[in-house]
């Protein structure tokens, strides 16, 4: 494992990887502060500009993407009480109320160090988990991925469906659908193309992600620009307060932090869930451990209250990489999207990652600590320059959102047959969006739909086309269980809101 | 009887199903394959079949969430100048070049959302895309074939 780490930092430490950091971090924060505007939108954006890069430098560019984008939605949470991203809304229960009592440096302050810290500790145990699980991993068969991959894909219906689980399942297989569009990866015979020669390489993830996220959103932003609930609450972004944090915050800070960064790593780890629900777990596990008084301050300005999402949803952003570098199964969407980015450079993760590419699997990780240093020590300086991002009007906000989302296509097909799909397919995303279908299941399912028929092609041809495989193996049969959980469970929380 | 935008999304989805699942019983495989236990048609077909179901379920379950989206609060003319905008960008870009048609598509877009600073919408428009083009072009060797660029010599 040493001699890995010194591999990652090697590669993690050369003048461009540090540089790809740096400005990763600072373009996701930048991203990640716009409210509407997430991580996935981020990493969508900067995929075009990859291209010119070696797949260690373009992972290293993205994964400071991933923290900058969630540390810029802590700011618009705290500053305007509009979460950049779902995992901040927590976060915004008490920094806002801080912002509003004049104390918004040091919300902003308090949201970086626990930010940092918990991506250290859950990096740490990233360090210690990814190869362990790697060896685990390597004993899992077609039918367990299958069935890990149906697991994967209900966890996340069931937890981005704000309830509404039969939306996520039909966008689920909405996405798979589209997969399926283009050559069939054993037979070479095209399906679903209708004859078009466009379509028989198959549609581009990045068309699909551009499309759902970065195009869409802007669609949206102007979209609902009327609705009088959406328009942001301006405080003052031009005085902050000081940014430093007195002892006894600090120590407060430092009871939260442990407990909150092992509880987002585990959530994180978890397929389907990620920086939302640990975020909110962890609000809800601090308020149960504090005493009576502190108890009182929470929702109104309390430092536990705004420390453990913050911690949390950083943890879990290290957490959701387990699965995806062990397993080639990502756990959220935004690790989905960072699939789809590794394909196109053109590696396969899981177990095999951590032996045949060691440099990206090692250099990823100790990125991730870099991108944590980054963002404490160039961010939180910065903080009262970047907050007037905020100010930036949406008249030139969209028009810039849509161009980087056409040129991204645009770069990697020079047709506009491609461009003419991303505005169809984005149009009727944005209406799917007004009526909460969401969007996640989809890219997940889109991400997996190749591997998830592969899988099942080859556990069909064993099992003789039975399906047997379903429950011949213990490791198929638990995940297949968990599954029938989860979706048992939406089922029973369904009639019980009914009676 | 009115039907709830929901549940109108869901015969949609119901009617592409149905669509994708003929589609696939039709899809065209190797004589040999025919009787596979896994062709190029199964997992498609399995699709079909999981879409028509759930959208079924969608129509048929009485909602207990509705969503419920203030019309009038929707800003229809702008996205649809947008939209109009966005497929006239994508028809010219390959006869006019990317610079030009790049530049025009972010003027036009400013305009048409109400911006009226004309020369703060000039410099983020065309010189931005010109130092774009540069980073792309110049820094990151990604070519973008611009047949006006290449007419007035700037481009190779």
């Amino acid at each position: 494992m040493i001699e890995g780490i010194l591999i990652g930092l090697s590669t993690a430490l050369s003048l461009t990887n540090i540089l790809m950091v740096m400005v990763g971090c600072f373009a996701g924060t930048i991203i990640g502060m716009l409210p509407g505007l997430g991580p996935m939108t981020a990493i969508a954006l900067m995929i075009p500009i990859t291209y010119g890069f070696d797949p260690s430098t373009g992972l290293i560019l993205m994964a400071g993407v991933y923290y900058g984008a969630v540390f810029g939605g802590s700011t618009s949470s705290i500053l305007l009480n509009a979460p950049g991203i779902p995992g901040t809304v927590a976060t915004a229960f008490d920094g806002y109320p801080m912002a509003q009592q004049g104390k918004a440096g040091k919300a902003l302050a308090i949201a970086a160090y626990s930010s940092f810290a918990g991506g250290t500790i859950s990096a740490i145990f990233l360090l210690v988990a990814a190869p362990s699980l790697s060896k685990v991993s390597l004993a899992f068969r077609s039918p367990d991925y299958f069935a890990l991959m149906i697991l994967g894909l209900t966890a996340i219906s069931a937890f981005s469906s704000k309830g509404q689980f039969l939306k996520a399942m039909m966008m689920v297989v909405l996405g798979l659908m589209l997969a399926t569009v283009g050559q069939d990866s054993l037979s070479d015979i095209t399906r679903f193309t209708f004859n078009n020669m466009n379509l028989t390489d198959g549609i581009s993830f990045v068309l699909i992600v551009m499309a759902t996220f970065a195009m869409s959103e802007a669609l949206t932003i102007i979209f609902r620009g009327k609705d009088p609930n959406r328009a942001a609450k301006q405080i003052s972004l031009t005085e902050l307060g000081s940014i430093k944090v007195n002892k006894e915050e600090t120590i407060k800070m430092a009871k939260t932090i442990p407990r909150s960064s092992i509880l987002g790593f585990l959530i994180g780890v978890l397929p389907g869930a990620g920086a939302t629900i640990a975020s909110f777990l962890a609000y809800g596990m601090e308020r149960n451990y504090v005493n009576e008084e502190e108890k009182q301050k929470f929702g109104k300005g309390s430092v536990h209250g705004l420390s453990a999402p913050e911690t949390a949803n950083n943890a879990a952003c290290s957490g959701s990489f387990v699965p995806l570098l062990t397993l080639g199964i990502p756990g959220s969407g935004t690790t989905a999207v960072m699939l789809g980015a590794l394909l196109g450079f053109g590696i396969q993760p899981g177990p095999r990652l951590y032996q045949t590419n060691p440099e990206i699997f090692w250099s990823v990780i100790m990125s991730m600590y870099i991108g944590m240093v980054v963002l404490l020590i160039l961010n939180l300086p910065l903080i009262p320059y970047i907050a007037r991002i905020l100010a930036v009007p949406r008249n030139y906000l969209i028009p810039l959102i849509l161009f980087f989302s056409v040129t991204g296509i645009y770069l990697m097909s020079f047709n506009n047959f491609d461009i003419f799909l991303m505005i169809g397919i984005a149009v009727v995303a944005t209406f799917l969006r007004l009526y909460d279908f969401p969007m996640p299941p989809l890219i997940l399912a889109f991400v997996l739909g190749g591997l998830m028929e592969e899988t099942l092609r080859r556990s069909l041809l064993i099992s003789d086309g039975s399906p047997n495989f379903l429950w011949d193996r213990p490791i198929t049969l638990i995940i297949l269980l968990i599954t029938i959980t989860i979706v048992g469970w939406q089922i029973f929380s369904t009639f019980r809101k009914k009676s | 009887m009115r039907i709830s935008p929901t549940k109108f999304i869901s015969l949609l989805f119901f009617v592409l199903s149905v669509f994708y699942l003929y589609t696939a019983y039709n899809i065209q495989v190797f004589a040999f394959d025919e009787n596979a236990p896994f062709n190029a048609r199964t997992f498609p077909i399995y699709l079909g079949w999981a879409g028509i179901i759930l959208s079924s379920l969608k129509i048929i379950l009485p909602e207990k969430v509705t969503t419920e989206v203030n019309h009038k609060h929707l800003d229809y003319k702008s996205i649809i100048y947008l939209i109009i905008i966005s497929l006239i960008y994508a028809a010219v870009i390959l006869k006019i070049g990317y610079f030009i048609s790049t530049s025009l598509f972010l003027f036009a877009s400013y305009y048409f959302l109400g911006e009226r600073r004309w020369g703060l919408m000039f410099i983020l428009s065309f010189p931005f895309v010109a130092a774009f083009m540069y980073l792309l072009h110049g820094l990151l060797n990604i070519y973008l074939r611009d047949p006006f660029l290449k007419y007035i010599g700037v481009m190779g």
